[in-house]
């Protein structure tokens, strides 16, 4: 049921915490969405998150053929964790799902970042990790907004109608 | 399904007040959308609606991107033609049913 003293939704932050193609792509999409449907967004990258916007990493992100109970072959049969731990099945599983995105107009991550931060949204890189990774803001994707801590990340944080998301 | 006058004709709208018959439009009835959307017309917009009055003839599912790669504008562009809503204010203007798409 539709509550008309709803307030709309005006700023999304979003958290990436890990650096698989199910959780980079789940954040971009939530992004992207949301500019489209004029919400505020910023996407703070984090730990293994930071995949997604290091230049070296971006387009390479891979899906975990180990230990995901939710992974099937083509025609649904259940994928046995044995074959996922052989070399190049990660990698093979993982280009099939880029492919698929691909058809149904879903960009390479660099792509899609651009197409974010076009709309307004906003991306920044966790400060810790990066320290913890040993990264410069050299290797991060140019059109990052910068580097945060987590006390700056909640100072943007702040108005009504705004929501933060951990993928 | 309701019905409504845009510019001085009756068309079907859905809900949210997107047209559901893309033979009903009019260029008069852009303006009109447009206007209540707070957005004023330009040959610019024009050419991104008729791109998307054809994908949309054709059957092509629309994304921001394709319209990016159009050659019209590109993806900033269509923010500043349509701002708040690049996919969903320039398909109401459009007079095609709201774009099912999460890109």
């Amino acid at each position: 049921m539709k509550n008309n003293d709803e307030k709309p939704l005006k700023k999304v932050c979003i958290i990436c915490a890990k650096g698989t193609i199910e959780d980079v792509y789940a954040t971009l999409v939530l992004a992207n969405g949301a500019v489209m449907e004029g919400i505020e967004a910023k996407v703070f990258f984090t730990f293994f998150g930071l995949d997604a916007i290091t230049k070296k990493q971006m387009n390479k992100i891979h899906t975990g053929t180990v230990g995901n109970p939710a992974m099937r072959m083509p025609g649904g049969l259940p994928f046995p964790s044995v074959l996922g731990m052989l070399p190049g099945v990660e990698a093979g599983v993982s280009a099939m799902m880029k492919s698929q995105m691909e058809k149904l107009d879903i960009p390479p991550v660099d792509e899609f970042l651009e197409m974010i931060t076009a709309g307004g949204g906003e991306i920044y890189a966790c400060k810790l990790a990066m320290d913890m990774f040993k990264l410069s803001e050299g290797d991060l994707w140019e059109d990052c907004s910068g580097v945060l801590t987590v006390g700056d990340f909640y100072g943007m944080c702040g108005g009504e109608g705004t929501q933060i998301i951990f993928t | 399904m309701a019905q409504k006058t845009i510019a001085g004709t009756n068309v079907e709208v859905d809900n949210e007040g997107y047209l559901q018959n893309p033979d009903q439009w009019n260029r008069e009835i852009a303006g009109e959308i447009a206007s209540e959307i707070g957005i004023s017309l330009t040959d610019k917009h024009f050419e991104v609606i008729d791109f998307l009055r054809e994908q949309y003839t054709s059957g092509v599912p629309l994304t921001i991107r394709k319209v990016g790669k159009s050659g019209i504008t590109d993806i900033k562009g269509l923010y500043g033609l349509f701002p708040g809503g690049p996919l969903k204010y320039s398909s109401k203007i459009a007079g095609i049913p709201k774009p099912a798409s999460c890109v």
